[in-house]
């Protein structure tokens, strides 16, 4: 049963991924994509991180592929212009690619046939029996790897920063527009004056 | 239990596909980002594989900062996409000559 699991997620995945760089149609190819995630969150619960497939489901077919989404549907663009060079490119892309795919499962079957030594875990990250993943992950995540954590959450505070001061636009409307900057410029001796109108004469503006 | 070289080879093929994508659609930026994205995705079933077969959470959790980075890349991606559309009513990666020195 697993096997079977194992191979369905694996072919779903790839040849989701593979139409996902095929597909004549951007929004086709998120939605191609969306497939391919949902297939590595199916492979993760296989080995048993189910928290990493959540996370994979949850963050990118919930946030990441959406966003894809609003980007694809929100800019009008001629795709057919897109795929010029498609096949211009097809003969190098598909070399290197295949180039890259011999070498790498090359090096699978050297690990395999050689055992080539990867190197042990010290034991001080193994999951502790009867737990669940989460919180084992949890327990590292908030222990050993604190402040690595931290870091993340700093890497996305940015992140959206950056996205918003990127992508806003100021509006330039005629009233009911804060300047702060100019506000903050203004002194009271450039702003108001003193005068003492004579009577009946009213004061100049 | 699957030994863990299968997962290795369909992350292998997975990066593949990912690096043709790259080359395939040079114009569409769009297509180039979801390249990357699968890229990364198959470097995390990578980790999350060895993370299981070495009985070791460490390869989880870099799995999760991996997938981190990614979705920053991703936001900050698509929002010079998106400025660079309107100042240009194009995303053709061909023409991005407007920095040169």
């Amino acid at each position: 049963m697993t096997v079977f699991a194992f191979y369905l997620f694996a072919a779903l995945m790839l040849a989701s991924g593979a139409l996902t760089i095929f597909a004549r149609n951007p929004v086709h190819s998120v939605l191609w994509l969306i497939l391919a995630f949902f297939n590595a969150a199916g492979l993760m619960v296989l080995v048993g991180a189910e928290f990493l497939a959540m996370l994979l489901v949850v963050v990118y077919v919930g946030a990441v592929a959406v966003l894809f989404l609003f980007v694809v549907m929100m800019l009008n663009i001629d795709f057919a212009e897109m795929r010029a060079g498609f096949m211009k490119n097809a003969p190098l892309g598909v070399a290197i690619a295949v180039i890259l795919l011999a070498e790498l499962v090359l090096g699978i079957g050297a690990y395999r046939a050689g055992k080539i030594a990867l190197g042990t875990p010290d034991g001080s990250a193994a999951p502790l029996v009867g737990e669940s993943n989460v919180e084992n992950l949890g327990a590292l995540l908030y222990g050993n790897y604190l402040f690595l954590f931290e870091t993340a959450g700093i890497i996305l505070l940015v992140a959206m920063v950056g996205a918003i001061v990127l992508t806003h636009r100021e509006q330039r409307s005629t009233r009911g527009h804060q300047d702060i900057a100019k506000q903050n410029a203004r002194n009271p001796n450039e702003a108001t004056r003193n005068v003492s109108p004579e009577v009946g004469k009213g004061v100049e503006l | 239990m699957i030994g863990i070289e299968h997962y290795l080879v369909v992350s292998s093929i997975l990066f593949v596909i990912g690096v043709l994508g790259i080359f395939l659609n040079r114009k569409n930026i769009i297509i180039i980002l979801m390249a990357i994205e699968l890229i990364l995705l198959s470097v995390n079933l990578n980790l999350v594989a060895f993370s299981a077969y070495l009985n070791d959470l460490t390869g989880q959790v870099f799995a999760m900062f991996v997938l981190t980075v990614a979705a920053a890349e991703a936001a900050i991606g698509l929002a010079i996409l998106v400025t660079y559309f309107r100042n240009r009513g194009t995303i053709a990666v061909d023409d991005v000559n407007r920095m040169k020195g």
